[in-house]
């Protein structure tokens, strides 16, 4: 951005005698606006809408049809009502904390989206150290849940709140462990860097580089359900155990903060996984202009994105709540030494092949492709055999 | 790169101002009418017994101790995997992968004493 506002200073585009720090600032302003009020805020409220149709078609229900066509404006409606409903502070809650609380998960969900790489030249900030970035600032998530549970001075929110910090900050450490393979095949943390070390086809893609990123690939991706409390690690907020988990004490605003910062948290462990593994913006070159180039470099990384967060709603949809000590094990001493042992083999398989090796990556993206056949026709199978009790009909 | 940074720290005013924004809207529209039994802990409907804040199960404290070490050294191999390539490229290959194992051959050895002291077990089995 930095270089092409130069270039518009140097064509004289603001005037004979332009102030580049005004000129920079405006622009930040600007962009940074643009990108908070049309994808992220959007983005974490129609998902609302989207995700509660997804499930009720899982679950045979219709889900909410009444608000706008197909009920697409139920988001809108949501948030209005909320908005229009009372502020209750309890009395004997610690008050500053239990206000601050929902801004801290807020501005953890706000911040991500500084690096995120929606195309090869959109980009708020390409850090040098984005990915690190990106991984450290969702960290303020468990201060600010942990923040609400302690100050709600309720019991609910206190095992809740506990509950959440303990599986966010366990979750924290496979998920860092699984971003390594890709480090070191790159050599660096930022997003664009990482994305233009993969190519557009699949077989360049990280994902099947070798076979420890694949593994690392799959961690990564559950812990990105962990550590935003998705379903099958829904604990902190278990609604028949625990009423609401850390937000029980929480309405209006405040309540609809919470929520959206978990259901826009989606969105980003899925671009966290799309950057690393899954090609990013990879387009092939198929026009000249770069302004279309990066049009449908962004439509690429957004539908790879949408995919994935509807892989999370769906796994929401047919998975059962685990119980705490299963979550616990399967993150220290399942995920831990896996990506330990993940770590240490892509190293080796670095120093054997600094460049790749383009057998394996013909031999894994092969093995993805069974997979995927394989998933498939179980699920066509499993269709044929189930009986329809609702008249199946997407648009109602 | 200052330039980068200022993005980073704009984005975080917007977004406090958009907050802000949101929480001035709910005070204009919302109605405030507060009183001493809606102001009550939420416990289901029962009076609330004691207060909430009370000592919590140390198994807590134990992860967020595990937690601590194995994020700081997360944070050390940052700088050093961004590097290896590097280091490999240049033909110094097995030099940087024993520096690598050595590092995590140490917190392996962590890993396994947490394990084998069973700090990682969620349900505790009290010797007999």
């Amino acid at each position: 951005m930095q270089a092409w506002l130069d270039s518009l200073i140097a064509r004289g585009a603001f005037g004979p005698h332009p102030s580049p720090d005004l000129i920079y600032g405006a622009a930040i302003a600007i962009a940074c606006a643009l990108v908070l009020f049309l994808v992220a805020v959007p983005f974490a409220s129609i998902v609302t809408w989207v995700e509660r149709r997804v499930w009720a078609r899982i679950q045979s229900r219709i889900g909410p049809n009444r608000v706008g066509p197909n009920g697409f404006l139920q988001w809108l409606a949501d948030g209005f009502k909320h908005i229009c409903k009372e502020d209750v502070v309890p009395a004997e809650a610690d008050a500053p904390l239990f206000r601050l609380a929902p801004y801290l998960v807020v501005l953890a969900f706000i911040l991500p989206w500084a690096v995120m790489p929606f195309a090869s030249s959109l980009i708020l900030a390409d850090l040098n150290i984005g990915i690190l970035y990106i991984t450290a600032v969702p960290a303020l998530t468990v201060i600010g849940i942990l923040m609400a549970g302690w100050a709600s001075n309720n019991k609910w929110s206190l095992i809740g709140g506990i509950r959440s910090a303990a599986q966010i900050i366990s979750y924290e450490i496979p998920a860092g462990l699984a971003i390594f393979p890709v480090v070191l095949m790159t050599g660096t943390l930022s997003m664009q860097g990482i994305i233009r070390a993969q190519g557009w086809a699949p077989d360049r893609w990280f994902l099947f580089a070798n076979p420890f990123c694949f593994v690392a690939a799959v961690i990564l991706f559950i812990s990105g359900l962990a550590e935003n409390n998705r379903t099958p690690f829904d604990l902190p907020e278990a609604e028949s155990e625990l009423v609401a988990g850390f937000a029980t004490e929480y309405s209006s605003m405040r309540y609809l903060f919470f929520f959206m910062a978990e259901w826009g948290n989606m969105f980003i462990a899925a671009a966290i996984v799309v950057t690393l593994f899954l090609g990013g913006w990879q387009f092939p070159a198929i026009v000249q202009s770069p302004r279309l180039m990066n049009l449908l470099q962004l439509a690429t990384f957004m539908l790879k994105c949408l995919f994935l967060v509807f892989v999370s709603m769906w796994i929401r949809g047919t998975l059962p709540r685990v119980r705490i000590d299963q979550m616990m094990s399967l993150c220290w001493k399942y995920f831990v030494p896996i990506s330990f042992i993940n770590l240490l083999g892509t190293a080796v398989w670095v120093a054997i092949f600094p460049d790749g090796n383009r057998f394996t990556q013909w031999l894994m993206l092969s093995f993805g492709v069974a997979v995927v056949l394989l998933f498939l026709a179980r699920v066509v199978a499993f269709t044929r055999r189930a009986r329809m009790e609702l008249y199946f009909h997407p648009t109602i | 790169m200052y330039f980068d940074y200022a993005v980073v720290l704009t984005l975080t005013l917007i977004g406090i101002v958009l907050l802000a924004g949101l929480m001035g809207l709910q005070k204009l529209l919302a109605p405030s009418n507060p009183f001493a039994r809606k102001l009550m802990p939420y416990e289901c409907g029962e009076p609330p017994t004691g207060n909430a804040w009370i000592n919590f199960n140390v198994r807590f404290y134990l992860i967020a101790l595990v937690f601590v070490i194995f994020e700081v050294e997360v944070a050390f191999i940052y700088p050093v995997a961004a590097v290896y390539l590097d280091w490999v490229r240049r033909g110094q290959r097995w030099f940087a992968l024993s520096e690598i194992l050595i590092f995590l051959l140490i917190l392996f050895v962590g890993l396994i004493y947490v394990w084998v002291k069973r700090d990682l077990e969620w349900v505790k089995k009290v010797p007999d």
